[in-house]
C-alpha cells in the first residue's frame, strides 16, 4: 500500500488531501496554519489526516507541496546577499536595466527605483568575450578574476551569480568562472546564467540568474527543514514542491533551481481548478483566485492551463515559465478612496492586508475595504457563523464605508454597491488580459472562483464575462492540495538557436532536439520516473524574421520529419492570425528550442457528495440574510454547503456558507450542486 | 475647408445621466483599450524602434476628436481643420505631413494612422496611433539629416491620404510609398501592426457602446472629459500663480555650426486659465532642428507634468483644454513655416519639458526637479555587409533621469514614456557590431540632496565598414541643477580609431565614415541634482561610491570625505560640509554651470570644439518675430496678485 499527500499551506488554514494510490481513494483534513514555522502546521495535519484515515504515515512515499517562500523572499526583500559576475563593461547591467521608466509621460517625476538584486559593490567584471555566434573573442583572464572574486568574498556574499555576454551561444566562459569561484568561495551556492536560463537578452538572463541565487539559502533551508521534519516521521517519504509551470519537481531539483518556484503557490490553484473542472466535465475555463490583497486569474484551454515565458513578482520580471497567471492588486484587503480633485470613485491598489485587516474584522483596521463592502451588503452575514473564530461587524463596516459615501453623495448601501462594482470591474480586466486579449472568446468558457473572496464575487464575474457556469468548488484550500497531489513530475530543457527556416534543416532541428529531451529526461530518471510513464513534448518559439514577439509552437517530431518545416509555419501563421487578425507573408525564424518530459498523471477520484432532491433539505437551511443586491433591499436564504446534496437547486438571491469560504448566489440565477459537491451557478432564464 | 463628416445615420445622440460608479468602469475600461492598442503594436511590429523601444503614441477620441485615453493628446483637431475632404465610414488615414495636421506629428518619420470609429451609420469616437520609422527615404540613411534645409531632403511626404476607403487597402498608394524608404518590409509591418492596433481600438469602443449603449457610452465619454477640466480647474488655480512666471532654455546647436538657439516662456493664470507664452523665442531655424508645436499638444505635455507632480491620481485627457491657452509666434523655432525642415525636432521636443519644469517649479520650488534627460540621442549604422546586405540601425539612447523632490534620478534611464533601450546581444546577433562598454558614467550625475542620474557610456566596436549619425544635444549648455543641486556633466562622443587616434565628433552629424575596429563612445549626459548636496545623508554618498556610481574624488562634491575602505570619515566631512556651505552661501534656485558667454568661452578648451557661431535667420523670420513681440498682449499688471 502506498500513499501520496498534497499540502498546501494558506494563510489561515493547511489543507491536506491524502490520496490511496492504489484505490485512488482520498481523505482529507484541515488544521490551523502555524505562520511562524508552517511545517508544524504540515505535521500536525499529517497526524490528523492519518488518524481519520488509519493508514500508517510510514506508508505515505510522496509529499506534493505548493509553496510562497521563493514568492516571500523576493516580496519582502530578505533574500541571500548575492555575488555577481559580469562580463567586461557590462557591470551595470541591472543597474541599468531596460531604462524602461514606469507611470506614462512625466511618470520619471514621482518613480524611485529599487535597488538591484545584486548590489553593485559586490559586482565584479570578467575580462573575456564571446561572440554571438559562440565564437570566443577574448580568451578569460583567470588570475584577475581571481583576485576580484577574492574582494566579493570580503563583502560576505552568500550566493554568486555568474551572467556573461551570450553565454547562450557558448556557455564556455561560465563554466570557466563557475570552476575559479568555486575554489575561491567554496560553500557558495553558485548559479550560471547558461545553466538557468541559457537564452538571449543579457538583462533578462541576469536577473533570472540572479533571482535564483537570491531565493536560493532561504528555499534550501526550508525545503531541507522539511524534508528533515518529514523523514524522521515517515522514513521513505520523498518531498515534491510544485514548480510554476504546475509541474513537479524533486526537493533537490527545486533546491536548485528555485527561480522556477516563484509561482508556486497560484500555480497549485490552477492545477487543482483544473483538475476538479475536469472532474465536473468542463475543459475550458478562466481561473479566477481572490485573496486578500490580490487575485490571480488564468486561462486553461482543454485541460491545459497556458504557459507564460515570463514570471513576475513584485518589481522583478523573470524568464521562467510559469502558468500564465495575471496578477491584480484587488483583494477583500483592496481600499476604497475618493480622490479630492476628481470626485472618481477607485478601489485598491493599496489593500489593509491581514492587519490591521478590513474594519468589519475589528483588529484595528478602519479603511474601507471590499470585504467592508461586502459586510455591508449582507454577502458576508453577521448573524450566522460556522467554525472560525473570526467576528464580523456590521457596525464598523458601516462606519468605514460612510465617508466614501459622504464623498460620492449617496448611500452607504450605494456607495457599498459601488465598490464592490468598481473591483470587479478591475478584475474583469485582468480576465479579459488572459482571454479576449489573447483572442479567446469567454463565452467558450466556464469560470472558476475560489480563494478566500472568490465564491462571493465570481457570480457577478461570470456575469460580466458572460462565461458560464460558474463553478465554486467545495474548500478553497482543499482545491490547492488536489492540485499539489495530481500533477506530474516535469522538467524542461531549451536552447537558444536563431536560425530562419532557410538557413537551417530538419535533420539539424531534430538533432537539437534529441540532446534537449535527453537533457530533460535526467531528470526523470532521478525522480525514478520509468521509461513507459514518460511523455516527451517539443516546442519551438517562432516569430517573423525581424519581429519582436515569439509565439511558442508545440508540434511532434515524427510530423517535423515527415512534413519538413511546414508543420510549425503554418501552425504559427494560424496563432499570428487569432491573436493579430493577420499573418504576414515573411521569412520564419526560429529562437528558441524546448524539449518538455512529463511523468505519468495520476489518477485520483473526487470525492462525491450524497444525492438529494431538487430542493436542498430543510436542515441546510439555516436562515436569512437582508441583503442589496440590483440597487435595492431583498431577502438572501442561507445555507450550510456542508449539508447540500447532489442535485440540489439554490435559487438566488442566496447565500452559502462553508468554514473557509462564503458563496454569493445573484438573484435571477441558480446554482445546481452537482456529483462532486461543485455549485455550478448559470444564469435562470 | 475642414473636413466633412459623412454618416447614413445622422440621429444626434442623447445626453444621458450618469452615476459615477458607470463612468469610473467606461474610464478603466478604455484605459484597457488603450493598453491592449501598445501591446498589438509591439508585439507585430519589426523594426526595434517600435518594437522594442516603444517609440509610438496610441490614442482613443471621442467623436469631436478629444482624447479620452492616450498620451499626447488629441492631434485630430489638426487634421479635421486641414484635411479638405470627407471622413466616412471605413475609411483609414495615413498622413506624415506635419505641415498637413498643424504639427500633429511633427517629422515626416513618424506614420499617423487614424480611424474614425462608426457604429450603426454613426460616427461615435476615433483611434489613432502613430509610430517612428526608422526609414522613410531621402537624403541619408534614417531620414533625419542633420543639414536639411527644407523638409523636401527628409525623405517621402504623405499628405493625409484614405489609405483604407471602404476597409479596402489602397494598395497602389503604399507601394509607391514603400518603393521610397530603404527598409521596406520594416515600414510594411509596422504600418500592418499599426493597422491592427486602431483596429483593436475600435473593436473595444464598439464593444463598450453594445455593453452601455451608444448614448451612454456618449455621454460618458463627454462626463470623462468635463471631471478631468474640473479637477485640472482645481489644480490649475492651487499650482499656477497670477504673478508671471518666466523660464528659458536653450538647444546648443543646429548641426550647421549656430547656436545657442533660446526658448522663451512666459507662464500666468488669469481667473481659471493658465497663459503660455512663447514670445521672444528665437526664430526658424535654417536647418532641421525646428519643431513645430502642436499648441494641443504642448497643453496635454503641461497637463500631464503638472498632474504628475502635483496629483497623479488624476486620469488625464483632453477635457481641460479650454483652460490653457498656447502662444507661438509665427516663425518662431517651435512654429516653422512650410517647407522649413524639421527632422531633427526631437531635441525641442525634449527641452520643452525642461522650460515647462523650469516654469511650474519656481511657483512651489518644493516641486523642482532638475533639468531632466530633455532628449532622445540618437544613433544610426548602415552600409553593406560582406555577404553585400544593407544593414541599417536606428536606436534611441538614455541618461540621466534628474534628481527630484521624490528622490534620486535613475541611471541611464528614459524620460519617455514606456521607452526600453534594445537588448546588446539581439544588436549583436543582427547588425555588424559590438558593444564592449554598456555602464554608467561615474559622476556625471549632478550632486543634490536627491542625485541625478549618471549618463551612460555605450562603447560600440564597428565590425563591417559603414556610415553612422548621431543626434544629440547638450553638449554645450548644462543640464542645471535645482535649489543646491550641482547640474550634471554633459554629453560627448569619442571615435578610436584603430590606428589610436581619437577624434572628438560633433553633437549632430551624419555619414561619418567608419572602418572595421573602429569604437565609438557615445556619452550621453547626467540629470541636474535636486536640493543641497551638503545635506545628503554622507551614508548615501559612501553607499554610491561602494557602488562605483560615485568617486571617491567625486564625494568630496557632497562636501563628504571617506576613509580608505570608503566609509564615511564623519569629522572631516562635517568640517568640509561647514566651510562648503559657508562659502556657497543660500543656493540658487536653479544652477546653469555659468551664463552663455562664460560657458561660449571655455568651450574649446572643455569640449574640443570652438563655440558655435551666433545663430543667423533668414530676414522674413526675424521681421515675423518682431512683429509678433509687439502685437504680443502682456497681462495686465494687478497692483497685488490675488492669492490662489
Amino acid at each position: 500500500m502506498s500513499y501520496r499527500l498534497g499540502v498546501d499551506v494558506g494563510g489561515t488554514f493547511t489543507d491536506l488531501l491524502l490520496v490511496d494510490e492504489t484505490s485512488s481513494q482520498v481523505f482529507t483534513a484541515k488544521v490551523p496554519s502555524t505562520p511562524e514555522d508552517s511545517s508544524i502546521g504540515v505535521l500536525n495535519g499529517i497526524e490528523r489526516v492519518c488518524k481519520s484515515a488509519d493508514v500508517n504515515p510510514n506508508q505515505i512515499s510522496k509529499v506534493m507541496h505548493g509553496t510562497t517562500v521563493a514568492t516571500n523572499t523576493i516580496l519582502t526583500g530578505t533574500g541571500a546577499k548575492v555575488g555577481l559576475v559580469t562580463t567586461k563593461g557590462y557591470k551595470q547591467v541591472l543597474q541599468i536595466a531596460r531604462s524602461y521608466v514606469p507611470g506614462g509621460l512625466g511618470g520619471w517625476v514621482i518613480y524611485n527605483k529599487s535597488e538591484p538584486l545584486a548590489p553593485l559593490a559586490s559586482t565584479i567584471e570578467a575580462e573575456e568575450r564571446m561572440g554571438a555566434d559562440g565564437k570566443v573573442v577574448r580568451q578569460l583572464k583567470k588570475p584577475a578574476l581571481k583576485s576580484e572574486l577574492k574582494r566579493i568574498k570580503n563583502e560576505n556574499i552568500e550566493a554568486l551569480t555568474v551572467s556573461l555576454v551570450h553565454s547562450y551561444a557558448n556557455s564556455k566562459h561560465e563554466k570557466e568562472v563557475g570552476k575559479v569561484a568555486k575554489e575561491v568561495l567554496p560553500g557558495i551556492p553558485i548559479s550560471l546564467s547558461s545553466d538557468v536560463v541559457p537564452e538571449m537578452q543579457e538583462y533578462e538572463r541576469t536577473i533570472t540568474t540572479v533571482a535564483n541565487s537570491y531565493v536560493r539559502p532561504k528555499v534550501a533551508t526550508y525545503v531541507r527543514s522539511l524534508q528533515r521534519k518529514l523523514t524522521r516521521k515517515m522514513k521513505n517519504v520523498k518531498l515534491h514542491i510544485l514548480r510554476s509551470d504546475g509541474g513537479m519537481a524533486s526537493s533537490k531539483v527545486a533546491e536548485s533551481l528555485p527561480v522556477n518556484l516563484l509561482m508556486s503557490g497560484p500555480a497549485g490553484g490552477v492545477s487543482g481548478a483544473v483538475w476538479i473542472s475536469k472532474q465536473a466535465g468542463f475543459k475550458d475555463l478562466l481561473t479566477f483566485d481572490m485573496g486578500g490583497t490580490s487575485t490571480d486569474v488564468a486561462l486553461v484551454q482543454d485541460g491545459k492551463a497556458r504557459l507564460r515565458r515570463e514570471t513576475t513578482v513584485g518589481d522583478v520580471t523573470v524568464r521562467a515559465s510559469s502558468v500564465d497567471v495575471r496578477t491584480v492588486g484587488a483583494g477583500g484587503g483592496s481600499i476604497a478612496h475618493v480622490p479630492e480633485l476628481t470626485g472618481a470613485l477607485r478601489v485598491g491598489p493599496e489593500s489593509a492586508g491581514a492587519q490591521p485587516g478590513p474594519a468589519a474584522y475589528n483588529k484595528g483596521g478602519t479603511a474601507p475595504t471590499v470585504t467592508d463592502a461586502n459586510v455591508v451588503l449582507g454577502f458576508l452575514p453577521t448573524e450566522v457563523r460556522l467554525g472560525g473564530d473570526m467576528e464580523i461587524r456590521k457596525d464598523l463596516a458601516e462606519k468605514a464605508i460612510r465617508p466614501v459615501a459622504k464623498a460620492l453623495g449617496i448611500s452607504i448601501k450605494r456607495a457599498a454597491a459601488g465598490i464592490i462594482d468598481i473591483v470587479n470591474e478591475n478584475m474583469y480586466g485582468a480576465l479579459r488580459l488572459v482571454s479576449v486579449e489573447q483572442g479567446y472568446d469567454p463565452r467558450d468558457f466556464a469560470l472558476i472562483g475560489f480563494g478566500g473572496a472568490g465564491p462571493l464575487h465570481a457570480n457577478a464575474l461570470g456575469k460580466l464575462m458572460n462565461s458560464w457556469p460558474v463553478i465554486i468548488p467545495p474548500g478553497p484550500g482543499v482545491l490547492c492540495a488536489y492540485g499539489d497531489a495530481t500533477t506530474r513530475v516535469r522538467d524542461e530543457a531549451s536552447r537558444t538557436f536563431i536560425r530562419r527556416f532557410s538557413q537551417t534543416s530538419v535533420t539539424e532541428l531534430v538533432k537539437i532536439y534529441a540532446q534537449l529531451a535527453q537533457q530533460a529526461e535526467k531528470t526523470m530518471e532521478k525522480e525514478g520516473v520509468s521509461k513507459k510513464d514518460r511523455t516527451l513534448s517539443y516546442e519551438a518559439d517562432i516569430r517573423y524574421h525581424g519581429q519582436g514577439l515569439l509565439l511558442t509552437v508545440d508540434f511532434d517530431t515524427k510530423d517535423l520529419r515527415k512534413k519538413g518545416f511546414d508543420v510549425i509555419g503554418d501552425s504559427f501563421d494560424e496563432m499570428h492570425k487569432q491573436l493579430f487578425t493577420f499573418a504576414l507573408d515573411a521569412d520564419k525564424e526560429i529562437v528558441n528550442l524546448r524539449a518538455i518530459a512529463q511523468g505519468k498523471a495520476t489518477d485520483i477520484k473526487a470525492r462525491k457528495v450524497g444525492k438529494g432532491s431538487r430542493t436542498p433539505s430543510k436542515s441546510s437551511q439555516i436562515g436569512e440574510s437582508r441583503v442589496y443586491m440590483d440597487g435595492k433591499d431583498q431577502v438572501a436564504a442561507l445555507y450550510d454547503r456542508s449539508k447540500l446534496k447532489s442535485g440540489n437547486q439554490v435559487d438566488g438571491p442566496a447565500v452559502v456558507l462553508e468554514m473557509d469560504s462564503t458563496t454569493v448566489i445573484l438573484s435571477g440565477h441558480v446554482g445546481k450542486v452537482d456529483t462532486y459537491g461543485n455549485i455550478l451557478i448559470t444564469p435562470t432564464a | 475647408m475642414p473636413a466633412t463628416i459623412v454618416q447614413t445615420n445622422n440621429k444626434k445622440f442623447k445626453r444621458l445621466g450618469i452615476d459615477p460608479i458607470t463612468l469610473d468602469i467606461i474610464e478603466n475600461a478604455m484605459m484597457n483599450a488603450r493598453y491592449e492598442m501598445d501591446t498589438v503594436l509591439f508585439r507585430t511590429a519589426m523594426s526595434p524602434g517600435i518594437r522594442e523601444q516603444h517609440d509610438e503614441f496610441p490614442m482613443i477620441a471621442n467623436l469631436e476628436g478629444k482624447m479620452v485615453v492616450g498620451q499626447f493628446g488629441s492631434f485630430i483637431y489638426g487634421f479635421k481643420e486641414a484635411y479638405d475632404g470627407t471622413i466616412e465610414e471605413g475609411d483609414l488615414f495615413l498622413t506624415t505631413d506635419p505641415y498637413s495636421c498643424r504639427g500633429a506629428i511633427s517629422h515626416i518619420n513618424d506614420w499617423l494612422l487614424l480611424r474614425p470609429i462608426f457604429k450603426d451609420g454613426r460616427l461615435i469616437a476615433y483611434a489613432a496611433m502613430f509610430g517612428h520609422m526608422t526609414d522613410v527615404g531621402g537624403k541619408v540613411p534614417g531620414s533625419l539629416p542633420t543639414d536639411a534645409r527644407e523638409i523636401f531632403e527628409e525623405g517621402i511626404r504623405i499628405p493625409p491620404t484614405k489609405i483604407y476607403k471602404n476597409d479596402e487597402l489602397q494598395e497602389d498608394i503604399l507601394e509607391l510609398v514603400l518603393h521610397n524608404c530603404r527598409m521596406p518590409t520594416w515600414n510594411r509591418s509596422d504600418f500592418n501592426a499599426l493597422v491592427a492596433a486602431v483596429r483593436t481600438a475600435e473593436k473595444r469602443v464598439i464593444e463598450l457602446a453594445d455593453r452601455f449603449g451608444d448614448n451612454m457610452l456618449f455621454s460618458a465619454l463627454d462626463e470623462l472629459l468635463e471631471r478631468n477640466k474640473r479637477a485640472m480647474g482645481k489644480l490649475i488655480k492651487q499650482s499656477v500663480p497670477t504673478k508671471k512666471q518666466y523660464f528659458e532654455d536653450y538647444l546648443c546647436d543646429d548641426g550647421i555650426g549656430m547656436g545657442p538657439y533660446t526658448l522663451r516662456c512666459s507662464m500666468w493664470r488669469e481667473g481659471d486659465k493658465v497663459i503660455f507664452d512663447f514670445e521672444g523665442t528665437d526664430p526658424q531655424s535654417q536647418s532641421s532642428v525646428n519643431f513645430l508645436l502642436n499648441e494641443e499638444m504642448f497643453k496635454m505635455f503641461c497637463g500631464v507634468y503638472m498632474i504628475m507632480v502635483f496629483d497623479p491620481q488624476i486620469m488625464f485627457n483632453d477635457g481641460f483644454y479650454d483652460l490653457m491657452e498656447v502662444r507661438i509666434p509665427e516663425g518662431s523655432i517651435l512654429k516653422p513655416r512650410e517647407p522649413a525642415a524639421l527632422s531633427c525636432r526631437t531635441h525641442l521636443l525634449g527641452r520643452i519639458f525642461d522650460v515647462l519644469g523650469g516654469l511650474l517649479g519656481q511657483g512651489d520650488p518644493d516641486f523642482l526637479a532638475g533639468a531632466g534627460f530633455s532628449d532622445s540621442p540618437h544613433f544610426m549604422y548602415s552600409g553593406y555587409d560582406k555577404e553585400g546586405e544593407w544593414y541599417q540601425l536606428y536606436s534611441i539612447l538614455f541618461g540621466g533621469i534628474p534628481g527630484k523632490p521624490s528622490g534620486d534620478g535613475p541611471d541611464g534611464h528614459s524620460l519617455w514614456p514606456s521607452f526600453t533601450n534594445v537588448p546588446n546581444e539581439f544588436l549583436e546577433s543582427y547588425f555588424p557590431l559590438r558593444i564592449e562598454t554598456y555602464e554608467s558614467i561615474t559622476d556625471s550625475g549632478g550632486p543634490g540632496f536627491h542625485r541625478g542620474g549618471n549618463g551612460i557610456r555605450l562603447g560600440y566596436c564597428f565590425l563591417e565598414p559603414g556610415t553612422i549619425s548621431i543626434h544629440d544635444d547638450r553638449w554645450l549648455m548644462y543640464p542645471w541643477g535645482v535649489n543646491g543641486g550641482i547640474p550634471g556633466r554633459r554629453s560627448e562622443k569619442l571615435l578610436h580609431r584603430t590606428d589610436g587616434t581619437i577624434e572628438k565628433l560633433p553633437a549632430k552629424c551624419d555619414r561619418i565614415e567608419v572602418n572595421a575596429g573602429d569604437i565609438l563612445h557615445f556619452n550621453t549626459w547626467g540629470g541636474g541634482g535636486c536640493g543641497d548636496p551638503f545635506k545628503r545623508p554622507a551614508e548615501r554618498v559612501s553607499f554610491d561610491v561602494k557602488a562605483g556610481l560615485v568617486s571617491r574624488e567625486g564625494a568630496k562634491r557632497y562636501g563628504v570625505i571617506l576613509n580608505d575602505d570608503l566609509s564615511v570619515n564623519e569629522r572631516r566631512t562635517t568640517t568640509l560640509r561647514e566651510k562648503l556651505s559657508k562659502e556657497r552661501g543660500k543656493p540658487p534656485m536653479f544652477d546653469r554651470g555659468g551664463d552663455i558667454e562664460s560657458i561660449k568661452a571655455r568651450c574649446l578648451k572643455e569640449t574640443g570644439f570652438p563655440p558655435p557661431r551666433q545663430p543667423e535667420f533668414q530676414a522674413w523670420a526675424m521681421k515675423m518675430n518682431e512683429t509678433a513681440k509687439k502685437k504680443s498682449k502682456l497681462p495686465k499688471k494687478r497692483k497685488k496678485p490675488k492669492a490662489a
